[in-house]
């Protein structure tokens, strides 16, 4: 499976680098497979190509995640994934578009990403562009309030080729999401904004691709779909594991995440 | 020369290139009233983007449009385009190598009535820590015009600052030079003075009233701020003292500009008249002129610091 694979590669890209951001993209993992393996049309081929679909990763910090699947869908070299945030690299933490083959929009100062991924929707509107914007935020990014500034544009410009996907994975970088800022009930914000809203397990291959395949289908108004998950996802370590936004891992740290690597790697073979 | 008010400069230069051209847009953060791109939103259709009060949309906006190679115009004061939404500016356009023309209106002391939340004597200061972006000081409808087909024509990211109200041209307009970045205004000898937007005639009228005294004042309009025109600074130096002329704060507007490259290609005085420090408030354009000390009279005093009898 896909998501397993992109899983692997990023246990194994964080483990090269020796420290990052586990938490946020492994809670990704399978809407990267969804959209990568069987939504969006954008290829290395197709890049300079405007008629295709956008994927914005708006929470920057799951940079790991991201070019897990471009190297596994052949936008760059899997060699490079071992440069992660190395001197030099073209992989720093946070996506650039300018370094890195298949990133769409620079992010990483949030809240910043979902405001150009509607100007990317509108524009594609206006001239009459094929394809449709996905924007990828977090929960606790949702703290940022250029981001309700960006709900509400994509609202009222009615932009039916964008597609928001929440990742409630309840944490953030110094704790609970819910004890730092009250976020209030995503569903129900989305709903009262004009959106065409879902909720489905973001662990479920099958109903993020179902929710998406709705979502495509909705005239007039944008759609989001919230992905109830779990920070460190498919890791059992990690998802137990109460800060685990950016970790640094010690020694017997390591072992647990080389051993869960090793789990994995025996599901793809 | 007529006067003519820089807004309508800005909509009709702005909404022509954009019926022109199917890849300009025109962003607004609900203050298109004011600078007058509402009047032809009919005629702009979709290429009129009234996000609201968000100015970080606003950017966030123009980011996205630049991304699919669309170029857009972004309005909205100074204080609301450059001190809100800097990193914005710095991340989603600069950083990110998207391009796209920021208009900030009623920089410094012409946003009079609107007082010390709108007077904006920092701009300068931000755009111009900002890597590869191009950064004029408005002051008459040619450099207007000019500029924005320039900016568009070239695909570049800048900043402009600009009045909105009526202002003739200084030169005939096959003097005015928009790759030089600076306008000789009137030449002179002993003193040269610097002076950007809507200062120029106070500049003009102390360097006047100097010569009719007997010393001989040069006065050049430095509308581009970055990258500035070394070469005009240095021959400046080489000729003797500089004065430079600022509605801004006195750290990091033209002043610094000019010292910067004063101080390391040919040391020489440089005084700095401008906003010592301090913040806005309400007023008329002649009160604030003399609250912040930016009158002829004011010009007259320092240069004379400087002239030897």
């Amino acid at each position: 499976m896909f998501s397993n694979q992109i899983r692997y590669t990023i246990m194994d890209e964080l483990e090269c680098a020796g420290f990052g951001h586990y938490g946020g993209s492994l809670s990704i993992v399978e809407l990267l497979a969804v959209l990568y393996g069987e939504v969006i049309d954008a290829t290395p081929e197709n890049v300079n190509n405007i008629d295709r679909d956008y994927v914005v990763l708006s929470k920057g910090h799951s940079g790991p995640g991201l070019y897990a699947t471009l190297a596994l869908k052949g936008f760059f070299p899997m060699d490079w994934l071992k440069t992660l945030n190395k001197n030099g690299t073209n992989l720093p933490s946070h996506p650039d578009k300018n370094l890195t083959p298949g990133v769409d929009v620079t992010t990483g100062s949030l809240g910043q990403g979902v405001s150009v991924a509607t100007g990317i929707a509108y524009g594609k509107k206006a001239i009459h562009s094929k394809g449709n914007v996905f924007a990828i935020v977090g929960d606790g990014e949702l703290n940022e309030g250029q981001a309700w500034e960006a709900i509400q544009f994509a609202s009222a410009k009615k932009l039916d080729n964008f597609i928001l996907y929440i990742d409630w994975n309840k944490k953030q970088n110094d704790g609970w999401s819910d004890e730092v800022s009250k976020s209030g009930t995503f569903e129900e914000k989305l709903n009262s904004f004009g959106f065409f809203t879902q909720m489905v397990d973001g662990a479920s291959v099958e109903e993020i691709l179902s929710a998406t395949h709705k979502a495509l289908r909705v005239h007039d108004r944008p759609a989001c779909i919230v992905l109830n998950t779990t920070k460190g996802q498919g890791i059992k370590f990690l998802e137990n594991m109460e800060n685990n936004h950016h970790i640094r891992p010690d020694e017997s740290m390591m072992k647990e995440l080389k051993k869960a690597k090793e789990e994995l790697k025996a599901l793809l073979d | 020369m007529s006067a003519e008010e820089l807004k309508k400069v800005y909509t009709d230069t702005v909404v022509d290139l954009a019926l022109e051209n199917d890849d300009v847009f025109v962003v607004e953060s609900d203050l298109s009233a004011s600078i007058g791109t509402w009047s032809r939103r009919d005629e702009l259709k979709e290429k009129f983007v009234n996000v609201g009060i968000m100015e970080a949309q606003g950017v966030g906006v123009s980011a996205g449009l630049s991304t699919i190679n669309l170029y857009p115009f972004y309005h909205t004061f100074a204080a609301f385009a450059t001190r809100r939404v800097f990193d914005q500016l710095m991340v989603s356009l600069a950083y990110s190598k998207n391009y796209g023309t920021i208009l900030g209106s009623d920089p410094g002391i012409c946003a009079v009535t609107n007082g010390g939340t709108h007077m904006c004597f920092e701009d300068l200061a931000l755009v111009t820590a900002i890597p590869n972006i191009v950064v004029y000081d408005v002051s008459e409808p040619i450099q207007m015009r000019e500029i924005l087909k320039d900016n568009y024509n070239k695909k570049q990211l800048s900043y402009i600052r600009s009045s909105r109200k009526a202002f003739s041209n200084k030169l005939d307009d096959a003097d005015f030079n928009l790759e030089q970045g600076y306008s000789l205004l009137k030449k002179g000898n002993d003193l040269t003075i610097f002076v950007s937007g809507i200062l120029c005639e106070d500049a003009l009228e102390a360097a006047n009233a100097l010569d009719a005294e007997g010393y001989s004042v040069e006065v050049i309009e430095l509308f581009r701020i970055k990258p500035v025109n070394e070469d005009i600074i240095i021959n400046a130096a080489k000729k003797g003292p500089i004065v430079t002329l600022d509605n801004h704060n006195i750290n990091g507007g033209l002043g610094s500009a000019v010292a910067n490259v004063v101080s390391e290609k040919y040391p020489q005085i440089v005084k700095k008249i401008g906003v010592q420090d301090k913040f806005g408030q309400v007023g008329t354009i002649p009160y604030l002129k003399e609250q912040y000390g930016l009158t002829a009279k004011h010009i007259i005093m320092r240069c004379k610091e400087l002239l030897v009898d």
